[in-house]
């Protein structure tokens, strides 16, 4: 990853609010994600993590600035979306796998409707992504049959079958037993030394220091801090950075 | 009382066609009045989904009214107001008055729908359209198939409730199984005889179908 990689994602002047706008979530953050970056997003709760997150494959809507995804603005009106969030995977904290198809199906179902793949490739992509995860044997089971764990690395999956150009995790491991968190953040380690373009709100300080190329700080709805791992874990220079880490370390 | 027996053998043995024919049309209307109303009212839940605000006003506007107001004035709206309002429309009485069932019941059964899709976790949405499915999708595949578990067993018992309204026809002398019981007592000046073999009728079909939605409901929790 070098500076001169593409921008992937910029983000100009995002603003959201809630409630009304009585809630000022986002108050203006400016951002680039370059292609092939590794970027985990830290802060206290309610400093609005999630919510920039969702604001950059528009799950949430916002208020005002611009996002803009591949140098398109896909906050700009009559755009196809959908089209867009085809190249933004996304895993959350819950899953949210599918509990009525069986783990290929919810593998296969997005790239058949919506890519056109035949199905067979799909299915054979998919068994593909699976061998990846240890999870091969679980093809035709259905989810409530897996591990929390087991899930959220079916979610990942599932995700990739799309061939993202860039993954958003938000707090993949939080809803975890901690005896499983290490498996998916392997699979999330894997993944980002690849060269996939990730984006990841943590609260797993040490996985962030380890495989981030960046970290972002935010604070009260703002980016407060951005730098190398490094810079924010050894050198903060924003008081409240000093402080957020002083409590979670 | 056993001359209360021998009355209803006796009637029973006169006038079974009669009876019969009631639960026919009890079974017809109802049948017809719950697959159209859900229909109708799958579209109307939908209208309300998509929280256009025009739509939404128009839907709960719809639901109010119909809800807020008595199935028979609804009857009456239908048989003698809109052949006034609408003349070109030429039904018959017993076609208005399975209308007016059919817009009675798609009301309660919008509410049904509504409330079983909103049951399904967001977060199946979101993921949804985190994959860049389009909303049609979205709704097809992944929500309304997890839905149909909470409407299914709601649905059926608004179909008991359709087999007891369609009693309401009988004020317009359309065939089903109360016009059975007006029919026979008028014929027989008998009313406890008539009266017990309707209702021993009604009793068993809804018995039957409440007996058919435990069933579905424990095969449900079992596929879960
Ligand atoms: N849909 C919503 N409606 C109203 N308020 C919301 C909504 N979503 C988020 N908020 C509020 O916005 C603020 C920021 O929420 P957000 O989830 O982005 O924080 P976060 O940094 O991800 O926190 P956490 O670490 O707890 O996940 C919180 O005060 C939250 O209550
Ligand atoms: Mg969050």
């Amino acid at each position: 990853m070098t500076d001169t990689a593409k921008v992937l994602i910029r983000v100009e002047n995002l603003k959201k609010n809630f409630n009304n706008d009585n809630l000022h979530v986002l108050r203006g953050i400016t951002e680039e994600i370059r292609e092939g970056e590794v970027v985990s997003i830290i802060g206290p709760s309610g400093s609005g993590k999630s919510t920039f997150l969702r604001c950059l494959n528009l799950l949430e809507t916002p208020t005002s600035g611009k996002v803009f995804f591949e140098g398109v603005e896909i906050t700009a009106k009559k755009i196809d979306v959908d089209k867009h969030r085809q190249k933004m995977g996304m895993v959350f904290q819950h899953f949210n796998v599918f509990p009525h198809l069986t783990v290929l199906d919810n593998i296969t179902i997005a790239p058949i409707l919506e890519k056109k793949i035949p199905k067979a490739q799909a299915e054979q992509k998919a068994m593909e992504l699976l061998r990846q995860v240890g999870l091969e044997d679980k093809a035709k089971e259905y989810p409530r049959r897996l591990s929390g764990g087991q899930k959220q690395r079916l979610a990942i999956v599932r995700a990739l079958a799309m061939e993202p150009k860039v993954i958003l995790f938000d707090e993949p491991t939080s809803a975890l037993d901690p005896e499983m968190v290490k498996d998916v953040l392997d699979v999330i380690k894997r993944l980002a030394d690849s060269g996939m373009t990730t984006v990841i709100v943590t609260h797993e300080m040490g996985f962030a220091r380890e495989v981030s190329d960046r970290v972002l700080f935010m604070d009260a709805g703002v980016i407060a801090e951005s730098g190398t791992p490094e810079e924010i874990f050894q050198h903060p220079r924003n008081p409240r950075t000093v402080e957020f880490l002083s409590k979670v370390l | 009382m056993l001359e209360l027996i021998q009355d209803v053998v006796k009637i029973w043995a006169k006038y079974s066609d009669v009876f019969l024919n009631g639960l026919w049309g009890t079974v017809w209307i109802s049948l017809v009045t719950v697959i159209l109303g859900t229909v109708l009212g799958t579209l109307i839940a939908l209208l309300k989904l998509t929280n256009v605000k025009i739509l939404t006003w128009i839907v709960d506007i719809y639901i109010e009214i119909i809800r807020g107001t008595p199935a028979l004035l609804q009857i009456y709206f239908f048989w003698l107001g809109v052949p006034k309002l609408l003349p070109m429309l030429e039904l018959s009485n017993t076609q208005w008055i399975v209308v007016a069932l059919i817009v009675n019941a798609s009301a309660y059964i919008a509410e049904v729908i509504r409330a079983g899709i909103q049951a399904v976790d967001k977060g199946q949405t979101e993921a949804a359209k985190s994959l860049g499915m389009s909303n049609f999708h979205t709704m097809q595949r992944i929500v309304f198939p997890q839905a149909i578990r909470n409407i299914l067993p709601a649905l059926c018992n608004e179909f008991i409730v359709m087999i007891k309204q369609t009693s309401l026809a009988s004020i317009f002398f359309v065939g089903e199984l109360t016009t059975a019981f007006k029919t026979v007592q008028s014929a027989t000046f008998l009313v406890i005889p008539p009266l017990l073999i309707s209702g021993v009728i009604y009793l068993v079909l809804n018995w039957g179908l409440s007996q058919g939605i435990k069933v579905l409901e424990r095969r449900m929790r079992e596929s879960d």
